[in-house]
């Protein structure tokens, strides 16, 4: 009773992020809280100048004229100032919008139009014009102000305005707007709207999630409880700041708990600048792992024969030991001594190299991730772990307690969540993170949050009775049915193709069908290298995609993941009878993903119609025509003829269908 | 026409201040041998402005940007450069005079990474004795200091972080000739010339080399010579145009004057025989 007393109590005294920042400023003053590599070098800021500095910004917002409750754009890549940003609005009670950084113009008219942005925060000049042009039709900007003052000189600045001079500004104001600022910081409670965040859309428009400070805070609190995180750890901040995930690891629970967040030079230094920070807390997608255990396997095909002799041997013993030390499980003395050996010779140069060296707790999500994948970072003793989560439940929904980590669920109910499972199989919580609303539209909120605070999530999923861990088998609406009944789960059959290094992406359709199709998009990376080994040539992602090695290849990929489906009796039919290799990798810019790199399984049904037509159809090959568009917005046509192959299938259905 | 005799600059028509004339070619003749390669070419640079130098092959733009920064020496004509005649120079007497280059062939140390090879343009900002260097004590660690922090400024300003350790050879061709760049800008050039920065390149990297060097004149006001064959880049890009033909000057004025200009349409098209 107590404990919760103490609790609340807390909760009531730093009710907001900038109310943390002060107890943080406080308490941990002199450690630093960002770090920036510029000019190759690391810049750092402690607690109290960060406070400093967001105290100079809000009073520049105030001087500019923010008021309480507007929405403030922030568009750039993972930089402290823009963090500030965010800070520095909330503090003179305005609403922080952060947006994907490389969304079209057109993209971002809509969100920016949608939660009516008085003041956008920009990075640079690209996103500066981006705005500019939104601004045509979108009347409601009224102040741009931006960071890197670059190539920025000769822009109409009537309502423009460098950070830089809105921070000197405001530190010039301080007397005359100190105390508004101060007023208006005091007013924050627990239930003033801390950020709102617009979801990617897997179907339709974004929606505008807002999120309240009880949402972040709480589950800042019971997150960073769960994982023990503490004041001294690092974290990079190198996703996009839109995303639900960078605010809460780099505000949440940075400014719960008191760490420090470093952000990468640019996008492309990031392997580097993880190596050079070794973060202690890590957030990756699978995608992620999966590229940096590429180019580790890559490069050691390239290595001399002893060491990549000693690479295999000692990766082959601490795939069996590594999990088992991790998980605290009892290991003989031999064979710690020899993952001790193994560990001075292989697994704490490569962690080092890969800049995992440091890391306490790991987190994937979003996707599955590859078993082998998975195993290979618990075997060199890096704790990844998997949780499940969304934007509407300020992330956390499941996660892996230290322990009790597989590859194939995505844990318990994090601390303070209630999960069930509908008679449908969808999985519905309920927590103190439980999303307050979608931004002006009742009718999303009230078909998403019945109420009671249940959140439908949208997946389909089980508890393992055995173990109590949550394992989800794909989208609740994309769960359907064969013709003949049986259960159709396209994510299963497309995650276990994904698994294969040279799979970058596929979707598969049979939705009240016979049998089920493919499309495939292989992974230039690790196709290219393995075509650059065996001396094929190609020009092009299309030519590698088309030849017929290549697709020998994929298809033995698509046979191997026939014979592992055939043996699940619920998912048999699921089997993969047809497949083809997409002449074009499937693109955001094209509308076939979303920003965060899902399938819009609609869309790309609708656009290669007559690609399905012919899987289904029975010939033997397609040509077909695809409209791409370009970085820069222009458009432009793509012609290919693709082959269609049939694969192997098993099972009782597939050799009905062999005998038609 | 604007008046460009007039000594206290103009302005251009996005806002830009030109100043005054930094350096003046009067009367040049180059000859090699019994080749005259420039014949009686007069033209002012200003201060501040992007210059560009166009023509078909063979006309002699290279050999007047050898003028230009000093390396060739005309046998007739003067060269007034900041206000005084230029007499012949020592080679290191031509790398002091804050007159940096890129090449129409790129000239880098392949072997070396990219931040040596920008260290480079800096070597005549480094005064310290070859012992303090050997031993990298005192000035010689303070130099270096202080040179590097220049240098990336310069990495960064042509986001060139993610290849600062990578060496030359491995760089695809566009980012090479952005290292050029980088190096040629690190010698903090009072005048810049490019001779051809974009030959070989393709759309987005043309693009990107376009924005660099506006953004190079707009934040250090580097005054840019350019050779360049793109006409579109040109156009866009320069303040003035000097047009040359078979060694002669047949144009100068701005982009629209020579555009316009029937010796220079001749030279380009070609004149129908009648």
């Amino acid at each position: 009773m107590i404990d919760t007393a103490q609790t609340s109590q807390e909760l009531d005294a730093f009710c907001s992020i900038p109310a943390l920042l002060a107890r943080n400023a406080e308490r941990f003053g002199a450690q630093t809280a960002y770090r920036e590599k510029e000019f190759g070098i690391w810049q750092s800021w402690t607690w109290r100048e960060t406070q400093a500095e967001v105290r100079a910004m809000a009073l520049g917002f105030l001087a500019l004229g923010m008021a309480r409750g507007d929405y403030v754009a922030i568009i750039g890549r993972n930089r402290p100032a823009l963090y500030w940003a965010m800070v520095a609005a909330q503090s003179v009670g305005a609403i922080p919008v952060p947006l994907y950084q490389d969304a079209v113009a057109e993209e971002m008219a809509y969100v920016l139009e949608h939660c009516g942005a008085r003041f956008v925060v920009c990075g640079d000049q690209e996103q500066v014009d981006k705005v500019l042009e939104v601004q045509e039709n979108v009347t409601c900007i009224e102040e741009i102000t931006y960071l890197d003052k670059r190539g920025m000189r000769k822009y109409d600045h009537t309502h423009m305005n460098w950070l830089e001079d809105v921070m000197r500004e405001g530190r010039a104001a301080q007397t005359r707007l100190g105390p508004e600022l101060d007023k208006r910081m005091a007013e924050l409670t627990l239930d003033h709207t801390c950020v709102m965040l617009y979801t990617s859309g897997t179907t339709g428009k974004p929606k505008g999630v807002v999120l309240s400070n009880r949402n972040i805070i709480v589950t800042s609190k019971n997150s960073s409880e769960f994982d023990n995180l503490r004041p001294g750890d690092e974290i990079l901040a190198y996703l996009p700041m839109a995303w639900v995930g960078d605010f809460i690891f780099a505000i949440g629970q940075a400014y719960w708990t008191g760490f420090c967040v470093n952000c990468p030079e640019s996008a492309q230094t990031m392997l580097t600048d993880l190596r050079e920070i070794g973060p202690t807390y890590y957030f990756a997608p699978p995608r992620i792992f999966e590229t940096m255990l590429t180019t580790v396997m890559i490069r050691m095909e390239d290595a001399s024969p002893l060491k990549r002799r000693l690479f295999h041997y000692f990766m082959e013993h601490a795939r069996d030991v590594g999990p088992k030390l991790l998980d605290g499980k009892p290991v003989g003395l031999g064979e710690k001594l020899k993952y001790a050996i193994g560990n001075v010779l292989v697994y704490g140069p490569l962690k080092d190299t890969l800049g995992l060296r440091r890391i306490r707790v790991a987190y994937t999500a979003g996707e599955a991730i590859g078993p082998e994948i998975f195993d290979f970072y618990r075997a060199l003793g890096i704790n990844l772990k998997q949780l499940y989560g969304q934007t509407e439940a300020s992330v956390f929904i499941t996660q892996q307690p230290d322990g009790q980590v597989r590859s194939d669920t995505v844990g318990v109910p994090s601390p303070g969540v209630e999960v069930r499972i509908a008679e449908t199989g969808e999985v519905f919580y309920r927590s103190a993170g439980t999303f307050e609303s979608y931004y002006k539209n009742p009718e999303s909120t009230a078909s998403t949050k019945d109420a009671e605070g249940w959140v439908a999530t949208g997946d389909a999923g089980f508890f393992e009775e055995s173990t109590g861990h949550l394992r989800i088998i794909d989208r609740a609406k994309d769960v359907g049915k064969m013709a003949d009944g049986s259960m159709f789960a396209p994510k299963y059959v497309e995650n276990k193709l994904k698994f294969f290094p040279n799979i970058l992406e596929a979707v598969v359709f049979g939705n009240g069908r016979e049998n089920c199709v493919a499309f495939i998009n292989i992974d230039l990376g690790a196709v290219g290298s393995w075509a650059e080994r065996n001396n094929i040539a190609y020009s092009s992602y299309q030519e590698l995609a088309g030849l017929k090695p290549v697709l020998d290849q994929i298809q033995a990929h698509v046979e191997q993941v026939n014979d592992s489906v055939a043996k699940d009796k619920m998912l048999s039919g699921c089997q993969i009878h047809r497949f083809l290799v997409l002449h074009k990798e499937l693109d955001a810019d094209d509308g076939e993903m979303t920003r965060t790199r899902k399938v819009r399984r609609r869309i790309v049904e609708e656009k290669f119609s007559d690609l399905i037509a012919a899987l289904y159809g029975g010939a033997g090959s397609i040509s077909t025509e695809t409209e791409v568009t370009y970085e820069d917005g222009r458009k432009g046509k793509l012609k290919a003829t693709l082959e269609i192959r049939d694969a192997r299938v098993h099972g009782v259905r597939a050799q009905q269908v062999a005998a038609q | 026409m604007r008046d460009i005799q007039a000594d206290d600059g103009y302005m251009t028509a996005d806002g830009r201040k030109i100043g005054g004339v930094a350096m003046e070619l009067r009367n040049i003749t180059l000859r090699f041998g019994g080749v005259v390669a420039i014949k009686d070419i007069s033209f002012d640079i200003r201060w501040g402005e992007i210059r560009a130098i166009i023509g078909p092959n063979g006309a002699g733009k290279s050999s007047m940007l050898n003028i230009i920064s000093g390396f060739y020496h005309p046998q007739e004509g003067d060269v007034i450069y900041k206000g005084f005649k230029r007499p012949r120079m020592r080679p290191y007497e031509i790398s002091r005079q804050g007159i940096a280059r890129t090449f129409q062939n790129i000239a880098l140390f392949e072997g070396m990474s990219v931040l040596d090879n920008i260290m480079t343009g800096r070597l005549h900002h480094m005064k310290a004795n070859l012992f303090q260097q050997a031993i990298w004590w005192g000035k010689a660690q303070r130099e270096e200091e202080e040179n590097r922090a220049q240098v990336e400024k310069i990495i960064d300003f042509l986001e060139i972080q993610h290849i600062r350790k990578t060496p030359v050879a491995r760089l695809p061709y566009g980012l090479k000739k952005r290292v050029e760049l980088a190096r040629a800008l690190a010698a903090e050039p009072a005048i810049l010339l490019l001779d051809e920065p974009m030959a070989g390149m393709n759309v987005e990297e043309k693009e990107d080399m376009c924005r660099f060097i506006l953004d190079v004149n707009d934040e250090f006001g580097t005054t840019t010579v350019l050779i360049e064959h793109d006409m579109g880049v040109v156009m866009d890009l320069s303040d003035r145009v000097v047009v040359m033909d078979y060694g002669r000057k047949i144009g100068d004025g701005t982009p629209d004057e020579v555009r316009n200009n029937d010796e220079v349409i001749k030279a380009y098209l070609g004149v129908a025989h009648e």
